[in-house]
């Protein structure tokens, strides 16, 4: 009854998304080298496509499945760390045979580079499974809690193997991520993601965070769906965390300590719990955010009190996110997408008008399962 | 979804024997019985705190009976989880609704059938064949049964935004879509008016009728069990005190005493 040929559509879709990245990225390049200036917000826009797949693959988790992962940093620890620990033993001799900036070179790096986010993928998606098979029996803070401890205890492993740098931290890795691969992927994730909650997995993904009982009683195995939220949610980390450390150049334990979990989990939230345009809008946000506010000290005025000269940036960022928090609870978009704020979409019904404290309530107040 | 045939009558979808469920100290059901055939309308009715929803929990596998043994089809539910046993072909409405609030109507139903439409997740991301089916499926079944009941304008409304009657019905739709061969109703008349009520008898019927579905429901509402049911099943403090069709009930001695606090000759209910 549907046309059949919706894979051209994909595929044509797809080739236009990587020859517009390609563009964009060759463009930076040459703005980047013409124009010194642009280097900054360029390397800005990497980090947010990292932060985007971060924020993505944790809405997952705790938007979509509604379980509540603190160890998101964890994840992305694994997996930067796989994928630095293969290119810099590994990878980088063999492309080093090449000379820097050959075809060859490149080709091969693309591949490397792909094979060690696939790889980070996998790690971290080993580690989702180890994580989430016992501690899915918990909910609400006690999970909390158990991710909470799984991404220190990743992190304290990190900080005792030699092999990896231990306290000194992982140096010397190659710089092969850049706009188009974290472009890619961060597009990839979303595409994933978006996939994922229109189909039977995603339903099964929303009926778990809306009911467990009556998920159950509908034929959802809720341990199971539980733990694929976790796996595919911790992969898409891992993957964000290859780019991540290909791009720094540079891993250290202390990069992912529970301060990025947080920062993460701030994103998924100040987006609206649910929501991938919400979690990719308040990546971005949040990623701009703590580097625009650097401005901000410039701005004060010599003869201003000693107290107002210090960077304020750290304050107002924490006052902006209270403020927004405060004025909408819900997160940015709620549980919806951007194109439901849309004029002309009447098939959604505005949802603005319930209650939501009510409605959390009567949630809250459900029984717990077993 | 094509009217199943109803089976033979004397196939029995489930059997309860012996069932007994200890809550620490206090035994909340004892020695309850029950087979239910194909094609059945059964009433479970009881006062307040009889032990009738704490039967449905242990039939759809949330309690698992300290003593005794529940088959569903011949299997034993000793060591299946819930949706095992929905898979058994037993699905259930709850008394407190359990919709999936903030999902569309759509989507409730759609999650009703989730054991009938299942895929992997790479078969999702990459819109295969299968997904595509399995998705056309669901959409096509679901629309059907909202067709059925009524739903269909509101098919892309959150389940919370529907009135109470609707969200009751909502209910029964998505436990039908898990295409059961017998279907657990508990207390569907809870909360409706005398009208809503009348029109949920005839319901229950045209649903039984249509699709080729065995019904045991649990209800207080005496009018719409004693109208419909062709047999009922009276508890009392855990324990079977009444077992037989409509009249039977009636004129049953226990049954006057559970509901009235005392024996009388001529008591109606």
């Amino acid at each position: 009854m549907l046309p059949r040929t919706w894979w051209l559509r994909d595929l044509i879709l797809f080739v236009i998304y990587v020859a517009v990245l390609y563009g964009l990225w060759v463009a930076l390049e040459y703005a980047g080298a013409y124009f010194p200036w642009t280097r900054y917000p360029s390397r800005i826009l990497i980090l947010i496509g990292i932060n985007i797949a971060l924020a993505v693959s944790l809405n997952i988790i705790n938007g979509h499945a509604g379980q509540f992962s603190l160890g998101h940093a964890g994840f992305m620890a694994v997996g930067s760390y796989t994928a630095a620990f293969l290119a810099t033993r590994f990878f980088m001799p063999f492309v080093e045979k090449f000379p820097a900036g050959s075809a060859q070179a490149i080709l091969w790096q693309s591949v490397f580079l792909i094979v060690g986010v696939l790889a980070g993928a996998l790690t971290a998606a080993i580690c989702g499974y180890i994580v989430g098979l016992p501690s899915l029996r918990l909910r609400g803070d006690y999970l909390a809690i158990v991710t909470l401890g799984f991404g220190e205890i990743i992190r304290v492993l990190i900080l005792n193997v030699e092999e990896i740098g231990a306290a000194r931290g992982l140096t010397g890795i190659a710089g092969w991520s850049n706009f188009f691969w974290v472009f890619f992927f961060a597009g990839l994730t979303i595409l994933i993601s978006h996939r994922l909650v229109m189909s039977s997995v995603g339903r099964a993904f929303l009926a778990v965070r809306e009911d467990e009982i009556a998920a159950e009683a509908m034929g959802v195995n809720t341990t199971r769906y539980k733990v694929k939220a976790f796996v595919i949610g911790s992969s898409l980390a891992g993957v964000a965390g290859a780019l991540y450390g290909h791009f720094m150049m540079y891993l250290n334990p202390g990069m992912f300590t529970f301060v990025k979990s947080f920062e993460v989990v701030a994103m998924v939230v100040l987006g609206g719990l649910g929501s991938i345009t919400g979690s990719i809008l308040a990546a971005i946000v949040l990623t701009i955010l703590p580097e625009g506010l650097r401005y901000v000290k410039e701005l004060v005025p010599d003869s201003a009190p000693e107290i107002l000269k210090r960077d304020p940036r750290m304050v107002i960022y924490s006052i902006m996110l209270i403020v927004l928090m405060r004025t909408r609870p819900q997160g940015l978009f709620g549980r919806r997408e951007i194109w439901d704020f849309f004029p002309g979409r009447k098939d959604r019904v505005p949802a603005e008008a319930r209650d939501e404290e009510t409605d959390k309530l009567d949630r809250d107040a459900a029984p717990p399962v077993r | 979804m094509t009217p199943r045939q109803a089976m033979a009558n004397d196939d029995i979808l489930l059997e309860a024997s012996a069932v007994t469920i200890r809550f620490g100290g206090l035994t909340a059901v004892s020695n309850f019985n029950i087979s239910v055939r194909a094609h059945e309308l059964l009433g479970l009715i009881g006062p307040n705190g009889a032990g009738k929803t704490t039967i449905f929990n242990m039939l759809t596998g949330v309690y698992k009976p300290t003593e005794g043994e529940i088959r569903v089809g011949g299997v034993s539910t000793r060591d299946l989880r819930p949706y095992h046993i929905t898979g058994l072909g037993v699905a259930r409405t709850f008394q407190n609704i359990r919709l999936f609030k903030d999902l569309t109507v759509l989507d409730n139903v759609k999650i009703g059938g989730h054991i009938h439409y299942k895929y992997s997740g790479t078969s999702a991301v990459l819109h295969t064949n299968r997904f595509h089916d399995a998705e056309d499926e669901a959409e096509v079944e679901a629309e059907k049964l909202l067709d059925i009941f009524g739903l269909k304008h509101r098919a892309n409304d959150y389940a919370k935004n529907l009135p109470y009657g609707d969200q009751r019905r909502l209910e029964i739709a998505r436990a039908l879509a898990a295409r059961p061969k017998l279907l657990l109703l508990d207390e569907p008349a809870a909360g409706l008016n005398d009208s809503e009520t009348l029109a949920l008898m005839e319901t229950i019927h045209d649903i039984r009728d249509r699709f080729g579905v065995a019904i045991l429901l649990i209800e207080h509402n005496m009018e719409l069990v004693m109208g419909i049911c062709e047999r009922i099943v009276v508890l009392n403090f855990g324990k079977t005190i009444a077992m037989g069709n409509p009249d039977e009930i009636r004129s049953n001695d226990a049954v006057i005493e559970a509901y009235l606090g005392e024996p009388a000759e001529h008591a109606e209910l």
